[in-house]
């Protein structure tokens, strides 16, 4: 598989503070990546670094075959990073047309991207009377330009109401499925579980787990349980050798499995010892749950 | 090159103030024109300004130049804040991303100044030429084309001056607080040229001054206006002589091109080490 970016042994120090420490991972062309981490975990930090606006402490980091220096590797990048940073005197296609100088690129592309991000009827307005939300679908549309080989997107729905959230994602779906390399930072949890298929984990710079989403944990999920009579229900899973812990929490009786067991199979068998569910729900832990057991583990 | 210097003026061109500075700049660039209109005609007291000489070949040359560069705070302020708003507004850091490299960054905003101190030049030259042909009492070829360098002190002047402005902008970030650095500049070479006048000697003091880059820029083109023969000429009659030494010199053209290189070279360094 084709590496966009290889990060190796990269390392940043903001005087005592380490920022990222020893950080690797590896982006691969077609995947939806995601950094996960709390605020001050180094998410942004990392992404400076390889974008050429902060300087490493040591490691190293190449972007596609390492050959092209940074900045030119950047001409095939879209990114934006925490604020849409804008000329505020310029209009949207006047910010447009200087980032297609910069890139080089032909400046025919900036209405049809305009109209991804929906902001075709306001082209001519200045930046300066744009909503949070204009200004980050602006960016998004920047970001877009030069057909990149990779978007990345730090913090993208950061300080933006419902809507604009709403809106983004859509944009970023849409783009995902043309098949874009996305690498998408974000503390939210939600937006990553629903947008990617890999993730790496930071917590104080330091790579916690990088990976596809599903395998994050070697997990077989859990039951939620309700019926009549719980102290039945409980003798027999605590006597079935599939479970490894059942926790009861008022009606509710949580089973965590430790090899895999189908939902049919679980209830015939609890028919068949004269126990009758009223509930019975199989998941696997959310991102979140998985994320705060990652986290804290460590 | 063309592309960066496109870049660049693609930033200046759309915003307002700058346009109106840079327009503000030639605008009295022209108006050294208007001292020609100076004319008093009280009675028997006739003075006309153009007639006393100011504006004869090769005079006109070094008079021009001289009061020209006067107005350069006008583009000062505009190359300050080119810079100074980059940081401001965090443009500077979606540039880099774009994909503009740190080198290139100072570059563009180099050649700017270059630019713009040649069409300065260039706007000296053509206003200081009309005015001698309709007011020189000499206008041969060979008297016209004499002491040109003065052109090129104006050059240099310009763009060791701005080079300047260009490191204030990248070192303080605000455009204010740069224009207030450079002031505060402007002052300490002036108490430090007093200390030293104050403790050794003035001629020590001179050559230990022309050294430094305010005032290695003020020496290119010295006063003008003691060489004008209408001064000399009352100055005699009251018994005194001037005797200065009003020609441009190569070491200190080459003090100012040496300050530009290094405050280009330090605004690269700056901009390196700095993460935005």
């Amino acid at each position: 598989m084709d590496s966009i970016l290889t990060i190796s042994n990269l390392t940043k120090k903001f005087g005592y503070l380490t920022a990222v420490n020893d950080l690797s991972f590896t982006i691969n062309k077609g995947n939806v990546y995601g950094i996960l981490g709390p605020n001050g975990s180094g998410k942004s930090t990392t992404l400076g670094i390889v974008l050429n606006v902060v300087n490493k402490t040591s490691g190293d980091f190449k972007w596609f075959d390492g050959n092209t220096t940074t900045h030119d590797a950047l001409k095939k990048v879209g990114a934006i990073i925490e604020r849409p940073n804008f000329y505020p005197y310029m209009t949207a296609v006047q910010n447009l047309k200087l980032v297609c100088k910069i890139k080089g690129v032909d400046e025919s592309k900036i209405e049809e991207k305009l109209e991804i991000v929906g902001l075709l009827e306001r082209k001519d307005s200045k930046f300066s009377t744009y909503s949070l939300g204009m200004k980050q679908r602006l960016a998004i549309a920047s970001a877009l330009l030069n057909d990149p080989e990779i978007l990345i997107l730090d913090e993208p729905t950061n300080g933006l109401d419902p809507q604009g959230i709403h809106q983004i994602r859509e944009i970023i779906k849409q783009i995902a499925s043309q098949g874009t390399t996305i690498l998408l930072a974000s503390h939210l949890l939600d937006e990553v579980e629903k947008v990617c298929s890999h993730v790496v984990v930071l917590r104080k710079g330091v790579n916690l787990y990088s990976g596809r989403v599903d395998e994050m944990i070697s997990s077989h999920g859990f039951f939620e349980l309700k019926c009549s009579n719980i102290e039945a229900l409980v003798k027999v899973l605590e006597n079935h050798p599939s479970f490894a812990t059942i926790k009861v929490n008022e009606q509710l009786v949580t089973a965590f499995l430790n090899e895999p067991l189908k939902s049919e199979t679980l209830n015939k068998l609890l028919f068949e010892k004269g126990i009758v569910l009223t509930h019975l729900v199989q998941r696997k832990e959310s991102l979140e749950e998985q994320f705060l057991t990652l986290t804290n583990n460590q | 090159m063309y592309r960066l210097l496109n870049i660049e003026l693609h930033k200046l061109k759309h915003s307002r103030s700058s346009k109106i500075l840079i327009i503000t700049y030639f605008v009295l660039l022209t108006s050294i024109a208007l001292v020609a209109a100076i004319k008093f005609d009280i009675g028997p007291i006739k003075f006309h300004l153009a007639e006393m000489g100011i504006f004869n070949f090769p005079y006109v040359w070094h008079f021009n130049s001289y009061i020209s560069a006067i107005f350069k705070l006008f583009l000062a302020i505009v190359i300050v804040s080119m810079m100074s708003n980059e940081y401001s507004n965090k443009t500077i850091k979606q540039n880099l991303i774009d994909g503009l490299s740190k080198k290139e960054f100072i570059l563009s905003k180099f050649y700017t100044v270059i630019l713009l101190s040649l069409v300065s030049t260039l706007f000296l030259f053509t206003v200081s030429l009309v005015l001698g042909l309709i007011f020189s009492s000499y206008t041969e070829f060979s008297i016209i084309f004499s002491d040109l360098e003065y052109l090129l002190a104006f050059f240099v002047k310009l763009v060791g001056f701005f080079s300047f402005c260009l490191f204030l902008g990248i070192l303080v970030k605000r455009s204010a607080f740069a224009l207030g650095f450079l002031l505060v500049w402007q002052f300490i070479e002036g108490i430090v040229f007093g200390v030293l006048r104050w403790n050794t000697n003035p001629e020590i003091a001179s050559t230990i001054m022309q050294f430094f880059p305010l005032n290695a820029m003020s020496n290119l083109i010295k006063e003008p206006f003691t060489r004008l023969s209408a001064v000399q000429s009352v100055a005699n009659q009251i018994g005194e002589k001037f005797n200065f030494d009003y020609a441009i010199h190569w070491y200190e053209i080459t003090i100012v091109i040496g300050w530009t290189a290094l405050f280009i070279f330090l605004s690269y360094l700056l901009l390196k080490k700095r993460d935005l």
